[in-house]
């Protein structure tokens, strides 16, 4: 029997790393050579004409902590995810409970809610613009309809994240709408009838036994929102490009400029070192926390 | 009062679903209005196909449906081919460092391709493949989010069926052709939905990675037509705009249900 079940286990260790193979190679090709590289470039100085590289240890670190702009990306991207996260959750739970509630025109309304999901960031980009060109744009035209001025939102330090988290929250909350809904219909109908029968308002039963279960939903989706807080920046390429004087900058489209427009690697690669740093963490407790009920054999 | 509160709701709901779409009907209206009347919101000008004659003849919008069409779908081979072995390897066979190997796989969930674009594209240059679609869609195609997915999909399919078909005299490759991928066909249909309509609308990553119209993805190539240096008024942006979402767009509206469903299994593991 040993001898049987030896050959089969080495069997299956061979086809499993064969099998393995090529995908391991892509991720380490595109994710974990990468990682390091990206660490190793940070320790070094950025190669001059004049100054060849050299290692310089944590000085591009330094450097970083030491510019006021980096410094403002950040709080930029604390804002922004401290506002799209809990506004685009609050907003996809009203959407869900609605959607899954009985109203007219339900399939109508859905629809409404998902789209923006498929479009393209560019194209969402693109559509907002029209609402916020001066002069021109949708808000400023409803804006004079109240003698309001017209405002340049997309052009003053004041407005311009603002503008930019709008389109965020507008592009996000129907996609974690459709996780709400699912898991909406996942609550038997039996805890709806007994509160009624206690006397429940619809209040209490939505805070008391609706929110409770849907706690897990909400994890999942707080842990999406925070990894798109880092990832969605397309729009800033149209709507504002960082700008006015890096007011809507954020990290990576930071990271993006440092490298491909200032040709500072070592700099962008500081950065990044940073963000993974970030969503090392946020992967560490979510695999060693938020996991623990939700089980992944 | 019941009454008044379930109206209040549906109220609330078709209001919210309004703001939600004005944006595509303004957009919609701009497109198909001459740039003046699009400002001023005048509801009783003539209608107009001109912008979209002159957003067409704008840019190579042909060859950027192409490049993206071609994109997507080596994109969609690439993950299939490669998560499905690999998430055969971690549902079914047992072996050591198998556990290790899979926390580093879940890793990549959190350090995305997107983050590391600085050292991918120093990749991608070393390896010949920069202003390629290739180079555009490989750094995606073993992705940990698929390997994920179909492992979940292949731990579901009864062991019985794994046996019966190894007595038949099935090889190993043999039964994962004809026993698990034919049982994990929604799986499948799920992760092609999620995966083209990510990559429809992938910009960032092909934006550093094209150089050219032979391989720009109409993402890339929008926001290169938008550009205000190009001096091209809204009406002719949103004709543009909505060109390129047109056939996603649609194809969202016809495949209503699937698309959410697919949105659904693949987020919900």
């Amino acid at each position: 029997m040993s001898a049987h079940a030896n050959l089969e286990r080495r069997r299956q260790a061979i086809y499993g790393w064969l099998l393995l193979t090529p995908a391991l190679a892509l991720l380490s090709i595109f994710a974990f050579y990468p990682t390091i590289a990206t660490l190793w470039t940070s320790l070094f100085s950025r190669g001059t004409r004049r100054n060849p590289v050299e290692f310089v240890g944590t000085g591009n670190y330094a450097d970083l902590f030491a510019d006021p702009t980096f410094w403002l990306v950040v709080k930029n991207n604390l804002l922004y995810a401290g506002v799209t996260i809990p506004v685009s959750i609050g907003i996809a739970l009203a959407m869900a409970l609605w959607a899954n509630g009985k109203i007219r025109a339900r399939s109508f309304v859905r629809t409404a809610y998902f789209t923006p999901t498929v479009l393209p960031m560019i194209a969402a980009a693109n559509l907002w613009l029209f609402f916020y060109t001066p002069g021109l744009g949708v808000l400023d035209q409803i804006g004079s309809l109240f003698g309001l001025p017209s405002v340049n939102w997309l052009g003053q330090p004041e407005t311009a994240l603002w503008a930019i988290i709008i389109v965020t929250i507008w592009k996000e909350a129907g996609f974690f709408m459709i996780f709400y809904l699912a898991a909406l219909q996942t609550i038997p109908e039996d805890l709806k009838e007994a509160a009624d029968i206690e006397g429940a308002s619809r209040w209490t039963y939505t805070r008391r036994i609706v929110l409770p279960l849907l706690m897990p939903t909400t994890l999942f989706i707080a842990v999406n929102a925070l990894i798109n807080s880092v990832k969605l920046i397309d729009h800033l390429f149209i709507l504002t490009k960082g700008g006015p004087s890096d007011a809507s900058k954020l990290l990576l489209y930071y990271i993006w400029e440092m490298a491909f427009a200032f040709f500072d690697a070592p700099q962008a690669a500081a950065m990044t070192i940073l963000v993974i740093a970030v969503l090392a963490v946020v992967a560490a407790v979510k695999f060693s926390y938020l996991d623990k009920r939700t089980h992944y054999q | 009062m019941k009454r008044l509160s379930s109206f209040l709701d549906s109220f609330g709901a078709i209001l919210l679903a309004i703001i939600w779409i004005a944006p595509l009907l303004f957009a919609f209206w701009a497109a198909t209005h001459s740039t003046s009347d699009a400002v001023n919101l005048n509801l009783f000008s003539p209608w107009t196909l001109e912008n979209f004659r002159v957003a067409w003849n704008g840019a190579p919008w042909l060859k950027y449906f192409l490049n993206t069409f071609v994109l997507v779908t080596i994109i969609l081979i690439g993950q299939f081919f490669f998560t499905t072995l690999a998430g055969f390897a971690f549902a079914q066979l047992n072996f050591r460092g198998k556990e290790f190997v899979f926390i580093l796989v879940l890793m990549q969930l959190f350090i995305l391709p997107e983050v590391l674009i600085v050292e991918n594209y120093v990749m991608i240059s070393r390896l010949g493949l920069f202003d390629t679609i290739l180079g555009v869609g490989m750094p995606y195609m073993a992705s940990a989010f698929g390997i994920f997915l179909m492992r979940q999909a292949f731990k579901g399919v009864p062991i019985e069926l794994h046996e019966a078909a190894r007595i038949e005299g099935c090889g190993l490759l043999g039964i994962l052709w004809r026993v698990y991928v034919p049982l994990a066909k929604p799986t499948y249909l799920a992760y092609a939905l999620v995966s083209v309509s990510t990559h429809w609308n992938n910009f960032l990553w092909p934006l550093i990675v094209t150089n050219s119209p032979d391989t720009r993805p109409l993402t890339v190539g929008l926001s290169i037509f938008g550009a205000p240096e190009n001096g091209v008024d809204i009406s002719i942006i949103s004709a543009a705009t909505m060109m390129s979402i047109a056939p996603l767009l649609i194809g969202f509206l016809l495949f209503q249900r699937q698309f959410v469903q697919a949105f659904l299994r693949a987020g919900i593991k």
